[in-house]
């Protein structure tokens, strides 16, 4: 029977509703023996939050940064939008954990940077930087320098940075793991606002279960050594009420308890 | 803050200089004249057309020699720090010339280039480029591999990722380097004249040792060592305001 909370999806049920990733067969090797992904076959739906979940060592960095195209498969092939990955592209920006700020540069600089690489204007990059800046909520910051500014509010950069080129994947690298709880949980939910405003298709990182089920419309869950899929969930939650609400929902709470019975097994 | 270091350096500099003045008052050994004979022969010394002659020679050599060793020191210390193969086969050398006592390679520079403003230059430049190499590889060592990575996946040229991040993110060690560079490169010029004997500072050294002219010896002693602690003050300056900017590497 199916669980009312979540819906399980099993392999031949995944149908891809419009899928703007497509990954076939992607394995990962390092070295001669260290296997870090094995056989991965996902699709990712247009527009929705996929988080990649499971223990460390399950290769789920691995993974997202071969989307990226800084990482390359063993085997195996990406397609964003029908079109195969060979590389970095500016239909996917990347988010990464600890931030990847340019330190001598202020936060209208390093929001501005993918602009900047494309040969954009000054002034037209910095104004749409500007607007992005306001959009992550720093407006004010402009002119400062990563270390006048706290780790969330860097990471907050860190997005700006992503959302300014306008791609339409952002692969997110545990955004928030660096980041104090308090913040985090603030952080979430501006993502939840954001995503709301900005039509994207997000690839999430996450390691916390929490994390994946409050933000998530689908969570596929990768089991380590070596990285495979075990199993995918998608939590409905309805976002819609406020963020303490969520939390304290039935679902949200079925979901974090089904998503942790099944990944028990690779806990030490 | 800055007030507070200052202080003690320039009363103990004061202590020396004290010092300086009563043992040469008792005449304890001819070597050492009074430190105010020595400021006073500075001052005449530097009223010279010879000392002014010789300052001439001596800073040209030691700037061509400095731009030679950052134009072909920072390139090369980024190849090792970037290329494998390159640090494999150049580290070994780099290491063994930064460590050698190159005093003893200047006669064979002096074969090579001859008696003249050539050979300085090129004890100026076999002095400070090493260090230089050294420390702009550990700069591009140690950058942090998500900001490459960071630049790449915004689509960064090879160009972009070295004019705008790796040379940035190196920019303290290379300053470093450069600071020790240039004091390593005054030692260089001074040797370098000092063996080569007829010109610039070299010929001055030889003459006020050689006739006993302790004064004018130690003046000349007192610029020198003047000219390099300023240089490498300023570029300290430098490297702190970089260093605050890149506080949080």
């Amino acid at each position: 029977m199916m669980p009312p909370a979540a819906t399980r999806l099993s392999r031949p049920e995944l149908v891809p509703d419009d899928a703007i990733v497509e990954i076939r067969g992607i394995s990962k090797t390092y070295g001669a023996d260290v296997e870090a992904l094995r056989d991965i076959d996902l699709d990712l739906p247009r527009g929705k939050l996929t988080s990649l979940l499971g223990p460390s060592g399950c290769g789920k960095t691995t993974l997202l940064k071969i989307v990226a195209g800084l990482v390359k498969p063993t085997a195996g092939t990406i397609r964003v939008d029908g079109r195969i990955v060979d590389g970095p592209g500016p239909e996917r920006a990347f988010v990464f954990q600890d931030f990847a700020l340019m330190p001598w540069a202020t936060v209208m600089r390093n929001t501005a940077f993918g602009l900047e690489l494309r040969g954009m204007a000054r002034a037209k990059r910095e104004e749409i930087a500007k607007r992005y800046i306001a959009e992550v909520g720093l407006s004010g910051f402009e002119n400062k320098y990563p270390h006048e500014l706290s780790g969330g509010m860097r990471q907050r950069v860190g997005l700006a940075r992503a959302l300014a080129v306008d791609a339409e994947v952002l692969l997110l690298d545990e955004p928030f793991s660096a980041v104090d709880e308090q913040n985090r949980r603030k952080f979430q939910e501006d993502l939840i606002r954001l995503r709301t405003v900005q039509k994207k298709t997000f690839i999430f990182v996450t390691h916390s279960i929490e994390e994946a089920v409050y933000l998530s419309d689908r969570i596929v869950l990768l089991s380590p050594r070596p990285g495979r899929i075990s199993g995918i969930i998608e939590p409905n939650i309805d976002r819609t009420g406020n963020p303490d609400e969520i939390r304290r929902d039935r679902r949200y709470l079925d979901a974090v308890e089904e998503i942790w019975q099944g990944l028990r097994e690779y806990v030490d | 803050m800055k007030a507070f270091n200052r202080i003690p350096i320039m009363a103990s500099l004061l202590v020396w200089a004290v010092l300086w003045e009563i043992a040469g008052r008792l005449e304890l050994i001819f070597l050492l004249p009074p430190f105010t004979d020595v400021l006073a022969a500075a001052y005449d010394l530097v009223q010279t057309p010879t000392w002014q002659a010789a300052t001439i020679t001596t800073l040209r050599a030691f700037l061509i020699g400095m731009t030679l060793s950052i134009v072909i020191g920072i390139p090369l210390g980024f190849l090792m720090g970037r290329v494998k193969i390159a640090d494999d086969l150049l580290g070994m050398w780099v290491n063994v010339f930064s460590s050698a006592p190159l005093s003893a390679l200047v006669p064979v520079l002096m074969i090579l280039f001859g008696f003249g403003e050539r050979t300085i230059v090129a004890a100026v430049f076999l002095f400070s480029v090493w260090i230089i190499v050294l420390d702009t590889r550990a700069g591009v060592l140690h950058i942090s591999p998500s900001l490459i990575e960071m630049a790449r996946s915004y689509g960064a040229s090879r160009r972009a990722l070295y004019g705008k991040i790796v040379l940035w993110a190196a920019l303290p060690e290379i300053l470093a380097g450069l600071r020790l560079g240039l004091i390593r490169g005054v030692k260089g010029v001074v040797i370098g004249q000092l063996l080569v004997a007829i010109v610039g500072y070299g010929a001055l050294f030889e003459t006020f040792s050689r006739n006993f002219r302790m004064a004018q010896f130690w003046a000349l002693t007192i610029i020198l060592l003047a000219f390099a602690m300023l240089v490498a003050a300023l570029i300290e300056r430098f490297e702190r305001k970089v260093e605050y900017y890149a506080g949080a590497r």
